[in-house]
């Protein structure tokens, strides 16, 4: 029951946050702050997270394929597949769900609980318009372009894996990511990563803009931000690949 | 002029607001007094419509805002400024965007004429040379002025203030609301000030409210109040140490 409640309750938020804004300009200004923050704030851990999984994907489907029949290139077009379709957009998003999503709810929380967001309607400004369709907004332009990044990068720390733990040479490795290349698993990928990035803010500022009482409650909404937004993005990491994947 | 007729208001079956009604006077102070959890902050977002009453109306100058759709109430709360008991300032802001912010939002103000609006306000309170300052680094005094100076950015009509120097130590409360009663008669603005501070009553105020669970029990003016005969407001006041 719950569950339905807050769905309900969830659906009547995104459709409150769908107003004309204010001033173009506040607003535009506002969406530029928010991507800085979203997107150029997580540059760094984006960055390490996927040298490492790519770096540990190519080991582990490395060592499972040693001694079989199937030829060395194989692993980089495995290595390849398996970060673009799944690690890189999945992972990423789980990372982003922990740092951006507790970003947005406690900064709308805190906003809540000290009456800023009360100070923004009384001026008569649609506070949850102004505070949180720019990161939605953000999120969107931002997260996708992680995901490239990310998959670029988790590619990258494959070769170095690969190549530093003897499993694969250099040119079969390239030889393996350039074999049966599909355009469309990046499309799927992009797909998934635009989903998780409406998921992971609208949630989290849903979670943020509940909260009433003080900094107590502002640490469970933050709490709550992630764990819904990291439950959001597997339950739709499954949904899309059943959708689009299978035939 | 604000009036109330008849405001109603609970929570869960729980009466917070039981049937006051109120007038608010122009180029006045007019004070909202009783004990803490009395229901002044209720009655004073319902007025503001943060909170909507269950029954009663709430005039504007005539028109009743319980009435109005989002966008007719907008226009009311452009001519509302309001000092939220704990300042409620933007903390993402600097002192300068706080005050500017109301400007840049709703004016067509240049940039130049933003930034002497916003000098002209924060001098008027009495802060100069803050502009760059954050909020989480000044004191609890300058934030109530940064406060007041958002709240006069767009030369309100009404102004609302609640508990304008809770928190304030006693020097520090003066000051503010000799700012507040400054600011009140300069502009002629409906000002509406909840408090259980008695000293700045008798400092500066003008119409007087007392409120005890959610019941108006005595009205008049400052000069009324020592005479009053309600053993209710008698009993706050001796508490008080008046
Ligand atoms: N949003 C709310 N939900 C339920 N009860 C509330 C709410 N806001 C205020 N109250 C209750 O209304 C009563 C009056 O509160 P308030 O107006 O804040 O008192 P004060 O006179 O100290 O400002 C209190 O008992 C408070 O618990
Ligand atoms: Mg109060």
């Amino acid at each position: 029951m719950a569950f339905f409640e807050h769905f309900g309750k969830y659906t009547l938020f995104l459709i409150s946050l769908f107003k004309r804004p204010e001033r173009q300009k506040v607003f535009f200004k506002q969406t530029i702050h928010e991507m800085n923050s979203i997107g150029v704030g997580s540059f760094g851990i984006v960055s390490l997270i996927s040298i490492f999984t790519g770096a540990v994907s190519t080991i582990q489907i490395g060592v499972q394929l040693i001694s079989s029949l199937v030829p060395e290139y194989i692993l980089g077009r495995i290595v390849r597949d398996s970060n673009i379709l799944e690690f890189s957009p999945t992972i990423t998003s789980l990372v982003l769900a922990g740092k951006v999503g507790s970003n947005i709810a406690s900064e709308i929380g805190t906003m809540k609980v000290t009456e800023q967001v009360d100070a923004l309607e009384i001026m008569g400004v649609n506070s949850a318009n102004y505070l949180v369709l720019p990161k939605i907004i953000a999120g969107l332009a931002t997260i996708p372009l992680l995901v490239i990044y990310s998959m670029a990068l988790s590619i990258f720390g494959g070769s170095l894996s690969g190549v530093a733990s003897d499993l694969i040479s250099v040119d079969n490795y390239i030889k393996g990511l350039r074999t049966d290349f599909l355009a469309f698993s990046v499309t799927f990928a992009l797909i998934k990563a635009t989903t998780f990035a409406f998921l992971i803010t609208s949630i989290s500022a849903y979670h943020g803009y509940r909260t009433e009482g003080g900094a107590l409650e502002v640490g469970q909404s933050s709490t709550k931000a992630v764990v819904y937004s990291a439950v959001g993005v597997i339950i739709f990491d499954y949904i899309l690949s059943e959708i689009l994947l299978s035939v | 002029m604000i009036e109330l007729v008849n405001i109603k208001k609970s929570f869960e079956g729980r009466i917070v607001l039981d049937d006051i009604s109120a007038k608010f006077h122009k180029g006045k102070t007019n004070f909202v007094i009783g004990a803490s959890g009395s229901g002044k902050s209720v009655m004073m977002k319902c007025m503001v419509g943060l909170i909507n009453v269950d029954e009663g109306q709430i005039l504007y100058g005539g028109t009743d805002f319980v009435k109005l759709d989002y966008n007719e109430k907008k226009t009311i709360r452009k001519e509302i400024g309001m000092l939220f008991q704990g300042t409620a300032l933007f903390d993402s802001l600097n002192v300068e965007d706080n005050v500017a912010f109301p400007l840049r939002m709703f004016t067509t103000m240049t940039k130049e004429e933003v930034l002497e609006r916003v000098n002209f306000c924060l001098k008027r309170v009495n802060l100069e040379n803050v502009n760059k300052l954050y909020p989480s680094n000044i004191s609890g005094g300058m934030k109530k002025r940064v406060g007041i100076a958002r709240a006069i950015a767009l030369n309100p009509k009404y102004l609302f203030c609640d508990e304008p120097n809770s928190g304030l130590d006693p020097l520090t409360s003066r000051l503010i609301d000799e700012l507040i009663k400054e600011i009140t008669v300069e502009y002629d603005i409906t000002t509406i000030i909840n408090t259980h501070d008695m000293k700045s009553l008798f400092v500066m105020g003008d119409n007087i409210i007392y409120i005890y669970k959610g019941k108006k029990v005595w009205e008049g003016e400052k000069s009324q109040i020592r005479t009053a005969d309600n053993l209710k407001l008698l009993e706050f006041m001796k508490a008080s140490e008046f």
